[in-house]
């Protein structure tokens, strides 16, 4: 009955893989999703979390050693074959960001950086001033800095040409899981930027992600959405999907916008009843 | 002598070098070159008034009285 034949179901794109890898700073990564490691509740869900999210990226903070609770987290990464990107959250300062940035290199062997310097507890946003001061000092010292900043064009531009290894834009404040506040503004960011561009922070669920990828984003950094989640590993592998999706469906070009309807099915040759 | 670790007044023992009091903290034995003996990674950094100590200099860096030592590791983190 039915000779209808699916060409192309055996030619998927390997997108997120072989096929179209994150590269950063020379190093290929399989996966464009960067999850982070806080809120959660146990290592264990932890564990499984990063797992199920496919992530070969996480962040870790820097804080005191405790014996009590021995690096576990470490080699809960070092076991899994995790890339570890150190941040300075909770600096406020470039002074203790440039400090933490050389503990974290110390401790884990990696020049690579999230630089996050905050203005308040409040609102936990980047401080551009701190930032740029921050970055280009973290640069002359050899460090490979992901910047996160504000969703602002000029200061991302700005960021770039001091060194940054990549831009991470936010896309609403750290926690607060409103999505992406500003598209136009992170497509304008990426529109201009030759290096990678990380939506950072705000991300709420899967389609928050997917519209990053949309809007061009190279990869999605995000922690509270998954870690924080009801069920954290499903919503892990929630985000491996949307990110592919919202990778393909950018590189695939979506149809433009349009006022009116435009139907899909001919006019022509349809039965008439009179 | 007496010496500010993480936050804490904490007494070591005189001419005690970084190497060794990373040791106590963390219960392994370290080799002059900052690493671990058993060859798996420490992950961990020491800030000596507010200045990094690279692990290449622990064993060489003694401490001194009245001395402000961060030691810190990763922990869970965006």
């Amino acid at each position: 009955m039915n000779e209808t034949t699916f060409a192309g179901t055996q030619a998927m794109p390997t997108v997120g893989t072989a096929g179209d890898p994150f590269v950063v700073d020379g190093v290929t990564l399989g996966s464009r999703l960067i999850m982070g490691t806080g809120g959660a509740p146990s290592l264990d869900g932890l564990g499984a979390a990063l797992l199920a999210s496919g992530t070969e990226l996480t962040t870790v903070a820097m804080r005191r050693y405790s014996p009590a609770e021995t690096g576990s987290l470490f080699q809960l990464l070092v076991d899994h074959h995790i890339r570890v990107l150190p941040n300075t959250a909770g600096c406020f300062t470039a002074k203790e960001a440039v400090l933490t940035a050389e503990l974290a290199r110390e401790a884990l062997e990696t020049d690579w950086v999230k630089l996050e310097v905050i203005a308040d507890e409040h609102t936990l946003l980047p401080d551009a001033v701190e930032l740029v001061d921050a970055t280009e000092q973290l640069v002359a010292r050899g460090f490979k800095v992901f910047a996160y900043t504000n969703d602002d064009p000029v200061l991302a531009l700005r960021l770039e040409n001091l060194g940054a290894t990549a831009v991470m834009p936010l896309g609403a404040p750290i926690g607060t899981g409103l999505g992406i506040l500003n598209p136009h503004n992170i497509e304008l960011i990426v529109s201009r930027a030759s290096v990678p561009v990380v939506l950072d922070a705000g991300i709420g669920t899967a389609s928050d992600a997917a519209l990053a990828m949309e809007l061009g984003c190279d990869a999605v950094l995000l922690a509270t959405a998954v870690t924080r989640a009801q069920n954290p590993s499903l919503m892990g592998e929630a985000f491996k999907h949307a990110v592919i999706a919202g990778r393909l469906a950018k590189k695939a070009g979506r149809i433009p916008r349009r006022e009116h309807a435009l139907a899909s099915s001919a006019m022509e040759g349809r039965a008439e009843f009179l | 002598m007496n010496i500010r670790l993480n936050g804490t007044e904490q007494s070591v023992a005189d001419g005690a070098s970084v190497s060794t009091l990373v040791s106590q903290l963390t219960g392994r034995s370290i080799g002059p070159d900052g690493r671990a003996a058993d060859g798996q990674k420490l992950g961990v950094a020491v800030a000596r008034n507010a200045e990094v100590v690279p692990r290449s200099q622990w064993h060489a860096t003694a401490l001194a009285d009245g001395d402000d030592v961060e030691l810190v590791t990763a922990v869970q983190g965006g």
